[in-house]
């Protein structure tokens, strides 16, 4: 099969997929659940008549006598009959693994579980090999309690690391099967893998989006917060966009679909929140080389412990030693370090996810914990990246009104990007825009013309001093202006000064609780802008930010992160336009905010779907917490194994007189394991609600 | 009658100790395809079987992995140098292609690193 057909498989069965996959996930932990229940009721008598005298069983079958023989002979076989109905698995993966010469916590298992059942039956048999009579023990309960404790660890286990993939598998659900499809004229509905570019969708209130498109005709509400994690519905108009998966509220559209499932939005973040989740992260590394020598360290540990107990520990030192040997194969856990790093990863990646925060690789997540300064673009991050027209000082004679008019009908030609403001807010305002005549655009100093037969200069300050204009009535408003971080233009009618509009790019609404909140987590902020010094400093002064790197051209973006760098920081930039790439690839971390292009995306290592800056705090706090939940789980497993084994191996002995049973490492040994998974999702609770 | 038990477990110290840690040899070598990639076939049984592939250095190399089991340890392979991941459905054929590479040996994994195998790269 071609890659591309694989692809477009996966994509397209994507939602079977899921459901397959929790299927899968939930008939492993049945069945793991029936082995429990079977090695757990066989594993009752087993106790019982292991030890005859503590639960009153003394006299029935007294040591020595042929019913204790015949007894143990049907345990023997019910505990053969556990380890290969319940515990069968483990033996086919040490097998497997013991044919590519490696080891694993399968190879553990049957180890231990295989030496206590073989003493056992070799004792049963042959007893006049043991030098003394009470050495030939039968050891059955260990076999099936171990294996039953093992499989009930295990199946607690898939329930849980189900949970922790939870996020991906909402993310695929959200899609919905069928769509409404025009085709010749009439409205069918049709699977979705029969969708094509081109088609026409009806979408109705209540309604998922079934894919990527554009509105044609009609308009609505639509909630994107699965996607983006903003919990206010965005209003869609025609020649809008629109996502698949996401939730059409109050009207109904047209869409024309722009694009195949597999390059949609959703399968794009479901593919990128995928790859990160596998992703490792560089304390894996650390992690790789313990456990690659782990297992095969633990069986020569094992043997090692054997020999010591049976030549120096007390009689009947065979029995001693087996116990060690068995319990400290027992007890270690390779799962657990293994396990540790994927599963809070999984959860905490999926977090981010949830909440429209795609961290695009482990490495990300780890270094962005350590952050220290947080270099933000100006325009388009801090602000909304459009000028929008802010004061209006009429001058002489003229009202507000007639300056907001004037300058619109003289601007409604021009292509600047402040005229446009202009533009718009007097049509918000309902005026109704005349046209100009003898229209003249003057590069670098603003435009002429005639409105309603009367002579128009409207620009900077050069202009009107070029036209002779008397500045008088202008300059002492027109610094506060430009404090204020806003650009000031000037109006001349029939030579006269006629008002000054005033036009800025505005604040985000959120930006300054955000720059507050990251201060308060302890970050330096620094604002980076293409701007003049002094509109920086006033938006800076605005949101509270102390440190600005103003007049910096697009391609020095980057070395001005370098410099930062050097200050032997670790340094996040935040940036949305394709001018922001080299420096988002250049800092520690680079994040995107996801209205930008796709040019900055793709060079980010985190992208905030939803365009708000409050995706910026929630990242770090994600990353945070991720990391602190990996390092706890990797310390448990170590700790566990550091503390496990040699308590295992007896060390504790000499001193204390204390040697573990192998019954009780079988049980920290399953729950071990349960630990982590059960830590990692702890990360599921993490509140990332803005404060 | 103690010293051959002492004798014989420090022998299969070594034993094992050569036994997973030695040097191994096996495995096998990736097959150049009409496409130019240089081909192997995983299967994904409690391990990667076969778990060692020989690849020349220089040329894009490309598996295919059929996972045969249901239990979620192997589900995912990683390629940690590579920054590569696939998620392996059971009983479906997934591809992964990776780039031509240097001479060396290079690792994959299942995600906790419990199934493990080598990519060896020769000239």
């Amino acid at each position: 099969m071609r890659e591309e057909d694989t692809m477009m498989e996966g994509h397209t069965h994507s939602e079977q997929r899921s459901d397959q996959k929790s299927s899968g996930e939930e008939q492993e932990y049945r069945s793991l659940m029936r082995k429990w229940w079977r090695a757990a009721i066989v594993s009752v008598p087993v106790i019982l008549v292991s030890y005859p005298n503590l639960f009153g069983l003394g006299d029935l079958l007294p040591m020595g006598s042929e019913q204790l023989w015949w007894t143990r002979l049907v345990m023997g076989l019910l505990a053969l009959y556990v380890v290969i109905r319940s515990g069968g698995q483990f033996f086919i993966g040490a097998w497997e693994s013991i044919k590519q010469r490696s080891a694993n916590m399968n190879t553990l298992i049957a180890t231990g579980v295989s030496a206590a059942w073989l003493y056992s039956m070799i004792a049963l048999f042959w007893p006049q090999i043991f030098p003394r009579p009470e050495m030939a023990d039968v050891y059955y309960d260990v076999t099936t309690v171990v294996t039953a404790l093992v499989v009930l660890g295990s199946a607690l286990e898939v329930k849980a690391r189900g949970r922790s993939s939870e996020a991906i598998n909402k993310l695929i659900a959200l899609q919905p099967q069928t769509a409404n499809v025009v085709r010749n004229g009439k409205e069918v509905k049709i699977p979705l893998e029969e969708i094509k570019i081109g088609d026409q969708i009806i979408v109705r209130p209540g309604e998922k989006v079934a894919i990527d498109g554009i509105i044609l005709s009609g308009g609505s509400a639509i909630d994107e917060s699965m996607l983006t994690g903003e919990s206010i519905p965005v209003e869609k108009k025609k020649g809008d966009e629109v996502f698949g998966g996401t939730l059409n509220k109050t009207g109904s559209f047209t869409l024309l679909v722009t694009k195949e499932q597999k390059d949609s939005a959703l399968a794009n973040i479901v593919e990128m929140v995928k790859q990160a989740q596998g992703s490792r992260i560089p304390v894996q590394k650390v992690v790789d080389k313990v456990s690659s020598i782990f297992t095969p360290g633990v069986i020569i540990a094992a043997i090692l412990g054997y020999l010591v107990w049976f030549n120096f520990g007390p009689q009947p030192g065979w029995v001693y030693a087996l116990v060690v040997a068995v319990t400290t194969l027992i007890i270690a856990c390779p799962c657990a370090l293994g396990m540790a790093t994927p599963m809070s990863l999984t959860t905490g990646i999926g977090k981010g996810a949830e909440n429209g925060i795609l961290i695009r690789s482990g490495e990300a997540l780890q270094i962005a914990q350590k952050l220290e300064t947080i270099v933000m673009d100006k325009t388009g991050t801090i602000t909304e990246g459009r000028p929008s027209l802010t004061d209006i000082i009429p001058l002489g004679s003229f009202s507000k009104v007639e300056v907001l008019l004037i300058t619109a009908s003289i601007e409604q030609g021009s292509e600047h990007p402040l005229a446009s403001a202009i533009v718009e807010k007097a049509r918000e305002e309902g005026l109704t825009v005349v046209q100009s005549t003898d229209f003249n655009a003057i590069p670098g100093h603003g435009v002429e013309g005639i409105v309603d037969r009367k002579k128009i200069y409207f620009g900077n300050l050069k202009l009107m001093k070029e036209k002779n204009i008397p500045l008088d009535g202008f300059q002492r408003y027109a610094s506060s202006i430009a404090d204020q971080g806003k650009t000031p233009m000037f109006l001349a009618i029939d030579g006269e000064p006629g008002g000054i509009v005033a036009v800025a790019d505005t604040v985000k609404s959120d930006s300054i609780s955000v720059i507050r909140e990251l201060k308060a987590m302890g970050l330096e902020i620094v604002m980076i802008t293409g701007d003049n010094e002094r509109t920086a400093h006033a938006i800076a002064r605005q949101v509270g930010i102390g440190r600005v790197l103003a007049e910096v051209l697009p391609q020095d973006k980057a070395e001005n992160v370098r410099n930062l760098q050097k200050e032997d920081k670790k340094v996040a930039m935040v940036g949305d336009g394709i001018n922001d790439a080299p420096a988002l690839t250049q800092a520690d971390v680079g994040i995107a905010i996801g209205t930008g292009t796709d040019v900055a995306i793709e060079a980010s290592d985190i992208t905030l779907i939803s365009g708000s800056l409050k995706g910026v705090v929630s990242a770090i706090k994600v990353s945070r917490a991720t990391m602190r939940n990996i390092y706890e789980g990797l310390f448990g497993a170590f700790i566990y194994n550091a503390i496990g084994i040699p308590v295992a191996l007896g060390v504790l002995y000499p001193f204390t007189g204390i040697l573990l049973s192998p019954l009780f490492a079988a049980a920290a040994m399953a729950f071990s394991s349960l630990t982590v998974v059960l830590n990692a999702n702890r990360l599921k609770g993490l509140k990332l609600k803005f404060s | 009658m103690d010293w051959i038990v002492t004798i014989g477990g420090l022998l299969l110290v070594g034993v094992i100790a050569w036994f997973f840690w030695g040097p191994k040899k096996g495995g096998s070598q990736a097959e150049i395809n009409a496409s130019g990639y240089q081909e192997a076939k995983i299967l994904v049984k409690n391990g990667y079987n076969p778990s060692r592939i020989f690849v020349q250095s220089g040329k894009p190399v490309r598996f295919e992995f059929t996972r045969v089991e249901t239990g979620a340890c192997d589900g995912m392979v990683v390629f940690p140098d590579f920054e590569k991941s696939a998620t392996l459905p059971a009983g479906e054929k997934v591809i992964v292609d990776l780039p031509p590479m240097k001479t060396g040996a290079y690792d994959f994994n299942c995600q906790m690193g419990m199934f493990k195998g080598k990519i060896i790269v020769k000239n």
